[in-house]
């Protein structure tokens, strides 16, 4: 039982980080109605920031959140403007090709990071890194606690952000039907540049709250890409609760796949709820509550 | 100087010319009607004022400035509101919300936006629905939330694409009663609609166009009567 106990604490300690990652695809999903193929590489690009913050300049990795989600922002706002927006210009079979212009980024951010840092596993070294507490007989690792409660306060803002300012409405208003929003004065391309930059400093904060307790390499952005997908898929794509739902189911099954099955398939047993719920759940999760 | 007018407006998509050489001007404080069979163009000509669409050439000048190239949120900052013929509520929001979001396009606080997106909900008759999510309105309600989120822009001028299409004869009614109280707050109103009674009732002037052209443009028995929109409508003998 306390086995039990102790895998579910660390998967649902684990979900708030995927929830973070989610939330930031879902929204980009959301008012662009694209899927962010380079999200885990923008994940990827942080983590290397909080590295070299660390490794250089003697930073805490999680002082390094200031850093990294503002250099974050500012580059997936940049992604928007200049690479994804002026895609919208051209007359096609939108909106396909912007989701394959965010894999070639994806491709380039990879490979930008593999030319200066080598493919070398790297990971930080705090004073913390394996401390832990004890509630119960339970074990909770500090770092993990630690960014679960960060993910918590970062999601708390972010629902505050689009429920009660004038912003956080239109950006809404964009997601939910962006001629509407037009022509109530919203101007939606610049919209679309706000949620793509907030989108990558969300998942930036993923990514520095991630390094502590997990190791970086240029190519650990497509697995994160794939549990980003999964994950937005599993909460109804959208669906800014659904991808906090979405995050922690994905964390406890997969550590729940790790305790009891084994621990190399762990993955595999993601992908499994994964194709479960896109067969008998098509809407994801949100269908559950009919929100 | 005139208060809004179209020079010689064209719009291709790709080989079809769906609006071409179209030329018509507006007057303060008129309601002004814009007739035509399915598929004429109507909707276009509202999209391309709009900058839905950008136009192929000609010009649209609204007081004094011309605004075609402009974007869609500009045009509407500028003063220009409309309506859907599909209507585009924010699904997900309540009534307020769906309006407020679009009386923040002339307050600066949240506190002036809701005053604001209030006072167009007892003007529109949707005080009652103030809290529901907007997917649960009746149809009816539904074209009301889009003329009152259209006016909480604060437009000077207000497009209506269809307002009445789909309404019972009661609401219809009352859709023509909310028209004139728009219009005598002081705002000019273009409406597109097919119900005749409804046109000629509200309209001060009317303009009918086919294929994207003027066939004829009048006082509304004027063109009711005109011998090439009978023919555009219902055929040559």
């Amino acid at each position: 039982m306390e086995m039990f106990i102790q895998t579910l604490v660390s998967g649902i300690l684990i979900g708030g980080i995927y929830a973070l990652i989610g939330i930031g695809m879902t929204l980009i999903m959301g008012v662009m109605k694209i899927i962010n193929l380079a999200h885990g590489q923008l994940m990827m690009v942080a983590m290397y920031i909080t590295f070299v913050c660390h490794q250089y300049l003697g930073l805490d990795p999680y002082f390094a959140l200031f850093i990294a989600m503002p250099c974050l922002f500012v580059l997936g706002a940049a992604i928007q403007k200049y690479l994804l927006n002026p895609l919208l210009k051209v007359d096609s079979i939108l909106p396909e090709n912007q989701v394959l212009m965010t894999v070639g980024i994806g491709m380039v951010l990879t490979e930008v990071m593999r030319f200066i840092f080598h493919s070398d596993y790297r990971s930080i070294e705090t004073g913390y890194s394996s401390t832990a507490f004890y509630l119960g007989g339970i074990s909770f690792n500090l770092p993990m606690f630690v960014a679960f409660g960060i993910a918590l306060l970062l999601t708390l803002g972010l629902f505050l952000f689009l429920l009660k300012t004038d912003v956080g409405k239109s950006v809404r208003a964009t997601a939910q039907n962006m001629d509407a929003a037009m022509i109530l004065g919203i101007n939606a391309h610049w919209i679309t540049i706000l949620t793509y930059g907030l989108g990558s400093a969300l998942v930036a904060a993923a990514g520095t709250l991630l390094l502590p307790i997990y190791y970086l390499f240029p190519d650990i952005g497509g697995p994160f890409t794939l549990k980003a997908f999964v994950i937005t898929m599993l909460g109804g794509m959208g669906s800014t609760v659904g991808a906090i739902v979405g995050g922690v189911v994905l964390g406890v099954a997969e550590s729940l796949g790790a305790t009891y099955i084994a621990m190399s398939l762990k993955d595999a047993v993601a992908m499994v709820i994964f194709l479960l719920v896109l067969i008998f759940l098509p809407g994801g999760l949100k269908k559950l509550t009919k929100v | 100087m005139t208060y809004f007018e179209t020079q010689h407006l064209t719009k291709n998509f790709g080989g079809l010319t769906a609006v071409n050489d179209l030329s018509f001007a507006v007057h303060q404080g008129e309601i002004f009607g814009l007739i035509g069979p399915n598929g004429s163009g109507k909707t276009t000509v509202f999209n391309l004022i709009t900058g839905f669409y950008p136009i192929t050439s000609g010009a649209i000048v609204y007081r004094g400035g011309t605004i075609h190239g402009l974007p869609t949120w500009k045009i509407c900052k500028q003063g220009i509101g409309r309506t859907f013929q599909v209507v585009k509520p924010l699904r997900r929001m309540t009534v307020l919300d769906n309006v407020v979001t679009s009386a923040f396009n002339r307050s600066s606080s949240k506190a002036e936006a809701v005053a604001k997106a209030l006072e167009v909900l007892d003007f529109c008759g949707l005080r009652t629905r103030q809290d529901q999510p907007a997917k649960g309105l009746t149809i009816g309600d539904r074209k009301r939330l889009e003329i009152a989120r259209a006016l909480a822009t604060g437009p000077d001028l207000l497009l209506l694409d269809e307002t009445m299409a789909g309404l019972t004869p009661q609401e219809q009614a009352e859709g023509v009663e909310l028209i004139r109280k728009i219009r005598d707050s002081g705002i000019t109103v273009i409406i597109v609609e097919h119900i005749m009674h409804v046109i000629m009732n509200l309209c001060d002037r009317i303009l009918c166009i086919n294929y994207g052209q003027e066939i004829a443009a009048g006082a509304p028995l004027e063109v009711a009567n005109n011998q090439a929109v009978i023919e555009a409508y219902l055929g040559k003998e």
